[in-house]
């Protein structure tokens, strides 16, 4: 009865094909925009995949720089970084620090001896509740330009065919700067040592709103000690954490931090070309490591050094390698905490 | 067929008050847009990722907002009745996946925070506004609540190709004012007040 109250449809067929044609549409819409019709889209999955070896990913570990040691200590800030930024951070005072020690490389159990690039992750925390976090390495320059670059770098490494090296370095020719770097720079002895460099360009906005495009690094205050790896490989594969338990149990280390302010028209998109030595430094402050934790139990474990996790008065500038990494060690971050039971907490079985 | 001229000249419509309208509409492009950012977002490394997560976050937020009003609204106001004619299978999904949608439009978000908080990442609404943790920082908390996030997530965007193509049926095909109670402006008048049923809706005052 109440059909006949109701205006009967036009055209069934043509409305339910209209109706399907609608759904469709932004079910594929949705698809497209998910990447499913396009494999070729580099992926955070793809990167993190990238980084395994042929014998799998590290179970529970970070996907790089999996190999790593907590540190907790403080960041004293002088007050000379409020001129180039307002965050709270860079007021005279001092800040907490959760950190990691750690190792360029897919293996948790790498020979300490046997890795070239050694990085600190840090996150500084202030009272106003924001967190600077940043991931550092010790090479002065990125090895590629982009981070397509850096995909093709991965397959490269990767491949089988012999050439397959020669090739990616005759396409992005920047990468034999970091070649030389890691052929002649001096292997030292001790994480303390180590310089740490925040590769990416970042832009501070000082408290009358001005942008200033820099980058930061972290200079020991421990003198580097040369020592070849064929002599750093007699101290065993865990050397570097050994002896850095030791080192601060007889006092902190410490590093000073510098920020680089850009001139106009230098590379801020391109972390494998350095700023000429003649830029504006500031010194901003002193990181002070006075406490050292195995990482199964450490504070830093399930910390993601996600270097966009920036405080009010820093944000991310045009070099596109911050997003992608924050991209990519969340991927990483899912899946090793997913992991938990391949990485017991309590080294000894005892509770957490 | 000659309907048309037996329908009463009067046109009593029923419809959802104008807030209601208004938030169904809102939120239906925030929801929507929610989740093509949220796939798009978890799919590339490319610097629009950071844009992406930026407007996720506030979003997020604010249709938590939102929906929880228009759960006040709808418990205040209530729904008008759907067709007595409508067949049972059809009443009973349309106040099941209703009750999904309320649920999906709160919890989402609700979840969305609290995986954030559980993986110790800052809930950040504006470069100076952070939020507070909702849960303690967990690594296996972060799997549940991601797990969640990730598939509840498919499950809401099906709901709503779900819901898109119910209301295109009850506008094009059916044409029984269920699509006008809720439609920016009536498609057409024909629509007899004798079809209303009595206690109407799926989520009711109490």
């Amino acid at each position: 009865m109440p059909e006949a109250l109701r205006p009967a449809p036009r055209n069934t067929i043509g409305s339910l094909a209209l109706i399907a044609g609608i759904v469709a549409l932004v079910a594929a819409t949705f698809s497209y925009t998910a990447g499913w019709f396009s494999p070729e889209r580099l992926t955070p999955q793809k990167l993190v995949d990238g980084f395994a070896g042929p014998s799998g990913p590290p179970l529970g570990h970070r996907r790089n720089h999996a190999k790593g040691i907590c540190f907790t200590g403080m960041f004293e800030a002088n007050g000379a970084g409020s001129e180039l930024s307002h965050a709270q951070v860079f007021a005279k005072g001092q800040y907490p620090v959760i950190g990691r020690f750690n190792l360029g490389t897919p293996n948790p159990n790498a020979d300490d001896s046997k890795e070239r690039v050694r990085g600190l992750g840090l996150m500084i925390s202030t009272p106003d509740g924001q967190e600077w976090r940043m991931a550092m390495i010790d090479p002065p320059f990125f090895p590629v330009a982009s981070v397509e670059a850096f995909r093709e770098l991965q397959i490269a490494s990767a491949s089988k065919e012999p050439d397959a090296m020669a090739k990616f370095a005759g396409a992005h020719p920047e990468i034999a700067a970091f070649g030389g770097w890691a052929k002649s720079a001096p292997w030292t002895g001790s994480y303390a040592e180590e310089p740490y460099n925040a590769l990416n360009s970042f832009i501070f906005t000082d408290s009358s709103g001005s942008d200033h495009a820099v980058r930061w690094s972290l200079t020991p205050a421990a003198q580097p000690v040369p020592a070849p790896p064929e002599e750093l490989a007699k101290r065993g594969p865990n050397f570097l954490e050994t002896e850095i338990v030791d080192r601060i149990k007889n006092g902190p280390a410490r590093w000073t931090m510098k920020v680089t302010v850009a001139n106009a028209g230098d590379p801020t998109s391109d972390p494998s070309k350095a700023w000429p030595q003649d830029r504006r430094s500031v010194e901003v402050g002193v990181l002070t490591v006075d406490k050292i934790e195995a990482e199964a139990d450490g504070p830093c474990r399930d910390i993601n050094f996600d270097p966009t996790v920036l405080p009010n008065g820093i944000r991310t500038s045009d070099d596109p390698f911050p997003a992608a990494r924050s991209s990519a060690y969340r991927v990483s971050y899912d899946r090793r905490t997913a992991e938990e039971k391949d990485y017991p907490r309590a080294a000894t079985g005892a509770s957490q | 067929m000659t309907n048309v001229q037996r329908l009463r000249p009067a046109r009593i419509i029923q419809r959802f008050n104008p807030l209601q309208r208004a938030l169904h509409w809102i939120m239906a492009v925030c929801i929507l847009a929610m989740l093509f950012i949220g796939v798009g977002m978890v799919s590339t490394v490319a610097s629009e990722y950071l844009t992406l997560v930026n407007i996720h976050k506030p979003l997020g937020i604010l249709i938590l907002i939102l929906a929880l009003i228009r759960l006040v609204v709808r418990l205040r106001y209530g729904a008008p009745p759907l067709p007595l004619d409508l067949p049972e299978p059809m009443k009973l999904a349309a106040y099941l996946s209703h009750y999904a949608l309320y649920a999906l439009m709160i919890a989402m978000p609700l979840i969305g925070w609290a995986m954030l908080s559980a993986a110790d990442y800052p809930v950040t609404l504006w470069p100076s506004v952070w939020l507070p943790q909702i849960v303690p920082q967990s690594a296996s908390l972060h799997t549940l609540l991601w797990n969640a996030h990730f598939y509840l997530a498919f499950l809401f965007f099906a709901l709503i190709l779900m819901h898109l193509a119910a209301g295109l049926f009850h506008a094009l095909i059916r044409r029984d004012g269920v699509f006008d109670a809720m439609g920016p402006a009536l498609t057409h008048d024909e629509i007899a007040p004798g079809e209303w049923r009595e206690p109407p809706a799926p989520i009711r005052s109490r």
